[in-house]
């Protein structure tokens, strides 16, 4: 209130009147820049509710006079996204998967897209160099168990393998053979000395031998009389140095008498056509592909 | 402050060109009797605030804006809620938050951003707004039932980078939800909409979910899309473990976006 006037004597300025056991309030104004930006947010508070979504009404809210919404501008960046490569993402969306790594350009675009994918979506399981760990397999080997060729890989990743909710996942089961004792224990011991002569790493020729028989019994209907593996269901080649769940004679025993079965989701509904088709390029190229 | 004494003064006459402006006259005036009257000021006060809540949060549950149309959310099942709890008790939403927002960075990594209707029946919902770990809105489906018991036993075997903490005694520890139907009951309470066929077969339908041979019919048609699954490879029991794999299953799996409109849906 500018009605007293009662000045200080010492700074000249006037006092609010304000007196508290005798000390007075100097009535000094505000800064000047202070209360200019003061009134500037005031009018940009203002000129926002209305070019932005504010006020609430009866049924909605003022939407602005902008138009703005988040969910509009995330549409419109990635439909600018998409625009931008909407050639490239046609063609691979249209073009089978041998046709795109047949085409060099192609090849290259849809390998840099697999890649982002893959470090996305992959890497959690396979690792971030793909390759893989106990349990999830090494996608840079040779090794397939369902298949490495082009059109495998791509099946595999659109349906998934042992996927419950995918109709068309890629299914099989080995049985549990100690536990649901189809074998006695001395069996296993014997087929699993067996299994590790196909790579010379047996160390009881006779109990391997013993093994054979058990083998062609029990074993080759799904993993081949030389143990090569059956990739049309997904039994791993036995024949080699890679093992899914560990090549020791333990983990061979483990494996036979309670299998682990392996299980990857499916990722066409997931990702869509055209992520799955460039990952499925980009995972061949990793040094197996068939 | 100025004591009683000299404010009365100013107005009785003591400064008659203080009497003379009608600002000084009218609400300032007045102002000394709130500042005056502590019951005054609060019910005042909460006048105040009342009416700036109304404008601010009544419209929220009113204007269309805020509830979207969407087909497939289902209250949880029993199983899922016991996980949940699990998920709430260690804190997990502490590093995990479960909103995708509506930014094509995040959407690329981790799907369709996040919508209302998806948390309506969470109690208190987990959005989060920490990242320490991913979001985990959508992280169901994503990996295999035993790369989240890996994960969950030794974080490190399957991420080396991962900083989270190891939760194998999940394994260890059965589940201990002593009322499922009181859980349920509770969430009814609520407003989540729990019918009495859910309540009533609560306990059965906790131990229908980790049972894939078993009669899972009465379980689907009432949690449909629930995963069915001996969720961490140990059939003998029903483990913590069991049940927090079974929620993170199912989180983001819900709605179904065939129908969905996000044109319909722009905000």
């Amino acid at each position: 209130m500018a009605d007293h006037k009662d000045v200080d004597q010492i700074t000249g300025v006037e006092t609010t009147g304000h007196s508290w056991d005798g000390i007075k309030e100097l009535n000094n104004p505000l800064p000047r820049w202070w209360l200019w930006t003061f009134y500037a947010t005031i009018a940009f508070a203002l000129v926002y509710s209305v070019l932005y979504p504010a006020w609430p009404l009866v049924n909605s809210a003022t939407s602005g006079l902008l138009g703005w919404s988040s969910r509009g501008e995330l549409a419109e960046e990635t439909a600018t996204a998409n625009a931008a490569r909407a050639g490239q993402i046609e063609q691979i969306t249209s073009l089978s998967v041998e046709e795109i790594n047949a085409d060099p350009e192609l090849r290259t675009v849809a390998i840099a897209g697999g890649r982002a994918a893959f470090k996305v979506n992959c890497v959690q399981c396979h690792g971030s160099g793909a390759e893989g760990g106990p349990g999830y397999p090494n996608l840079n080997d040779d090794a397939w168990l369902w298949g490495g060729s082009l059109d495998a890989i791509h099946t595999t990743l659109q349906h998934g393998i042992r996927f419950a909710s995918d109709d068309d996942t890629r299914i099989s089961e080995m049985p549990a053979f100690g536990r649901d004792g189809i074998l006695d224990r001395e069996q296993i011991g014997d087929v699993a000395e067996y299994v590790l002569s196909f790579a010379g790493n047996a160390d009881d020729k006779a109990a391997a031998d013993k093994g054979q028989a058990v083998f062609a019994d029990n074993c080759a209907a799904c993993h081949g009389e030389s143990g090569e593996g059956v990739k049309e269901l997904g039994a791993p080649a036995l024949n080699d140095a890679i093992w899914l769940f560990g090549g020791t004679k333990d983990d061979i025993v483990r494996q036979v008498t309670a299998p682990r079965h392996g299980v990857m989701p499916a990722w066409e509904e997931r990702l869509g056509e055209t992520t799955v088709k460039e990952l499925t390029v980009y995972v061949h190229s990793l040094g197996g592909g068939q | 402050m100025t004591d009683k004494k000299d404010e009365n003064l100013a107005l009785d006459g003591a400064r008659p060109e203080l009497k003379a402006d009608p600002v000084a006259r009218g609400i300032l005036a007045h102002h000394g009797k709130i500042e005056r009257n502590a019951t005054l000021l609060l019910v005042l006060s909460l006048l105040v605030v009342t009416i700036g809540g109304i404008v601010e949060i009544a419209p929220l549950f009113y204007i269309e804006s805020t509830i979207e149309k969407v087909e497939g959310m289902r209250p949880y099942s029993p199983l899922e809620l016991a996980g949940r709890n699990i998920y709430l008790r260690e804190g997990c939403y502490n590093c995990h938050s479960q909103m995708i927002r509506p930014f094509r960075d995040e959407t690329e990594r981790y799907g369709h951003y996040s919508l209302a209707a998806e948390s309506m029946y969470d109690h208190p919902f987990q959005w989060g707004s920490k990242r320490t770990g991913p979001d985990l809105a959508r992280v169901g489906g994503r990996y295999s039932d035993e790369w989240q018991v890996q994960h969950l036993t030794d974080p490190r075997s399957v991420v080396p980078e991962s900083i989270m903490p190891s939760y194998g005694f999940l394994l260890n520890a059965d589940l201990d939800m002593k009322d499922p139907a009181g859980h349920l009951a509770a969430n009814r309470a609520v407003g989540v909409p729990y019918d009495d066929a859910m309540v009533e077969n609560a306990a059965a339908d906790l131990k229908a979910q980790v049972n894939p041979d078993g009669d899972t019919s009465g379980l689907l048609a009432r949690y449909p899309k629930a995963v069915v699954a001996n969720f961490d490879g140990n059939p003998q029991r029903l483990t913590e473990m069991d049940a927090l794999v079974a929620y993170l299953q199912m989180l983001g799996t819900l709605v179904d976006f065939s129908v969905y409109d996000p044109q319909e849906n722009q905000r």
